[in-house]
């Protein structure tokens, strides 16, 4: 594996190899700085940041502001922090993204093993679900989540994201399911499997990297979602990024920055324990059936 | 009526017909070979008696039920694929069990049969391993397993043996020859090689283009071809195909052929028949084998003939010796032990053994002698 990286790396010398690290590290310096601002002001007393030291360590160290955006700042009215509202979103995020990534595999099988006819045309108006514009759809949206008794409601929101997201799931499930051999479906039909015994039994247990795709994808664009959560959730069912702007935007009081950029990073940590924990089977997700082995 | 009866069986694709009017009757304990060049059908024509696919027109039976529109796992048949099919994610023993499971099969009894077959095939040392953790031959083994610890009344095998190299699938061929003749099931048996469907059938049905060309033993299917077609493709080095022309001398049937140097010689024939061809041009073929030196000459054969002819080139291939030389126009192959004294420019007298010659019609192609 070294060797061969050796031979084909481009060779470089020690001046070029230097100046390229010091750009790199330039780079990550500048990428690195919004989150060390984050970081450091979520961790000092509000006076340290009114008192312009925005880019300055913290004199005195407190985790108050997390505690205080986690547990009793005001948001809206109520004066709860953002927990109830965490776990509003944790309750929408886990349903719809394992009812998309399902989905999504279901109709890659159908499309690639299960073929009928026009399936490539039933696959193209899938894939033009990847292209509407989230604004088009928020008026009939609204009206058919009233129709159906689900408006305001956490499963309301939880439906939304699954329709929007069985566009992406079933494009990442499809291609990677084309490569599949048949071979393999047609040995089970013959061994007696059935329809959804062949799915789990031969097909999902093979799927493991494009799963990782589908859940990553599905879960940072949920769990980041603003506008059909501002658009379509209750008062109990509003979601994280609903629940943080309200704390940032609140017209009255002193603005507690610390406290804001705790509740920020609050907000974005899920979606980082995710890219921790699976992001590596993500570009081997991504890359996987472009070439072979 | 047959074990396996293909009864006038088209297949379509949309207005395309790729398998017209096939019709073979498959007897209990027979290993039929389907033989042909890419694209000819075999694989369809399999594919539809394992229910994979449809049947457009003609009927599919297997011990008189008729299975059109019946679901491969209920035909009681077994398949081994070219790729083997092994489910990546199951262990061998898996693999093995997964279609007696899927059949309601109780766990002692998979275990039995599971156990039984992997001493038959001897792969008890891999039943616990990943199909990704086995070599190509093993692979094939495992997919074999597969298909016997069903014990179906129909094994289907789709180019089995293409996958490996030359020296393990000439082991393998005898394996599954050694299989057959141990359990005495019925086969069939797709392949595009000529030699594994002479060496592993009882029956062999050679196909072109959509059409059972002929379908015989390996012994007619060699010595009588139905036409050119299957006397080429049957057979390596390919018969020699050669125009001639048919004169009575002596009241018998001879063939003059033209040599290298324009001159006729002539080949008498042993059928009685092509006196009716007198005067007129036909095909004649001669398999190399039966062109040889005098010493090498069949004597059992009433109608050896010979002729001097120009050697082009030679080639020494150890057990043989093949000599390329002119004839009647086409390059024309004669293979001679390896010690018969040729050499590239000389001339040569030859010894044709035209007891085995075979004649067409030209404009047809098909067989008009023997
Ligand atoms: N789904 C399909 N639609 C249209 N034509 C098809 C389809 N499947 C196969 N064919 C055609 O049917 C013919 C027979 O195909 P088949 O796979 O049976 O060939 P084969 O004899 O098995 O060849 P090979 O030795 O290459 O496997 C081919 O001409 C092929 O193009
Ligand atoms: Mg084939």
């Amino acid at each position: 594996m070294s060797v061969a990286t050796q031979d084909t790396a481009i060779r470089t010398g020690r001046v070029t190899r230097t100046l390229i690290y010091l750009v790199l590290v330039l780079f990550a310096l500048f990428y690195m700085l919004p989150l060390y601002v984050m970081v450091v002001n979520s961790v000092k007393p509000l006076e340290e940041i009114t008192g312009g030291g925005m880019m300055n360590l913290p004199v005195v160290f407190t985790l108050e502001p997390w505690a205080k955006a986690w547990s009793s700042a005001q948001i809206g009215v109520e004066p709860t922090g953002l927990s109830p509202y965490f776990w509003n979103s944790i309750k929408m995020v886990v349903p719809a993204v394992a009812i998309s990534t399902v989905l999504g595999a279901l109709n890659g099988y159908v499309l690639t093993k299960w073929r009928f006819k026009y399936d490539t045309i039933v696959f193209g108006l899938i894939l033009f679900a990847c292209f509407i514009p989230f604004q088009i759809v928020l008026i009939p949206m609204a009206k058919m989540l009233g129709l159906m008794g689900l408006a305001g409601t956490t499963w309301g929101l939880v439906l939304v994201h699954v329709v929007y997201g069985v566009g992406f799931t079933t494009l990442y499930f499809r291609n990677y399911y084309a490569v599949f051999p048949t071979e393999l479906i047609r040995a089970a039909q013959i061994d007696g499997a059935g329809f959804f015994q062949i799915f789990w039994r031969i097909l999902l247990p093979s799927s493991g990297p494009i799963a990782v795709v589908s859940i990553i994808w599905q879960f940072t664009n949920i769990w980041n979602d603003f506008l059909f959560g501002a658009s379509f959730a209750g008062a109990g069912s509003q979601p994280m990024t609903v629940a943080l702007n309200n704390l940032v935007q609140a017209s009255h009081g002193v603005k507690e920055y610390n406290v804001h950029f705790a509740g920020a990073i609050l907000a974005a940590l899920p979606t980082l324990l995710v890219y921790i924990v699976a992001g590596r089977y993500f570009v081997r997700g991504l890359m996987a059936g472009s070439v072979k082995g | 009526m047959g074990f396996l009866d293909i009864d006038n069986t088209t297949k379509s694709y949309g207005a395309v017909e790729v398998l017209h009017k096939v019709d073979i009757s498959v007897q209990e304990g027979e290993f039929l070979v389907l033989v042909g060049p890419s694209g000819c059908g075999k694989s369809t024509l399999l594919n539809m008696i394992a229910g994979l696919e449809e049947i457009t027109s003609g009927e599919i039976r297997i011990k008189d039920a008729v299975m059109n529109g019946v679901h491969p796992s209920k035909r009681n048949i077994a398949m081994v694929f070219q790729s083997y099919a092994l489910y990546p994610n199951m262990t061998v023993g898996q693999n093995i069990t997964f279609g007696l499971e899927m059949h309601g099969t109780p766990k002692p009894e998979r275990d039995k049969a599971m156990k039984d077959v992997a001493s038959l095939l001897q792969i008890e040392q891999l039943l616990d391993r990943k199909p990704g953790a086995l070599s190509g031959g093993q692979r094939q083994r495992v997919a074999m397993g597969r298909a016997l610890v069903r014990n179906p009344d129909v094994f289907l095998f789709d180019e089995p043996l293409s996958n490996l190299d030359a020296k393990l699938r000439v082991d393998m061929r005898t394996e599954i020859k050694k299989l057959h003749q141990k359990l005495g099931t019925t086969i069939v048996y797709v392949t595009h090689d000529q030699i594994e469907a002479m060496t592993l059938s009882t029956r062999i049905a050679v196909m072109n283009g959509g059409y059972v060309q002929q379908l015989g033993t390996p012994q007619e299917i060699y010595d009588a071809p139905a036409n050119i077609f299957v006397a080429t493709f049957m057979g390596s080095p390919a018969m020699n195909v050669l125009p001639a022309k048919v004169e009575i001398e002596n009241g018998r049937p001879t063939a003059q052929v033209i040599l290298h140097d324009g001159s006729t010689v002539s080949l008498p024939f042993s059928q009685d028949n092509m006196k009716d061809w007198a005067g007129k041009e036909i095909l004649l073929g001669i398999r190399p084998e039966t062109i040889t030196d005098e010493d090498a000459a069949d004597r059992k054969s009433s109608n050896i003939a010979h002729m001097t002819n120009r050697i082009v080139v030679t080639e020494p291939a150890g057990s043989d010796t093949f000599v390329t030389m002119t004839l009647g126009g086409k390059d024309v192959i004669a293979r001679m032990r390896s010690d018969a004294n040729v050499q590239a420019g000389a001339d040569f007298t030859f010894a044709v053994n035209m007891e085995k010659a075979v004649a067409f019609d030209p404009k047809t192609e098909a067989r008009i002698a023997p």
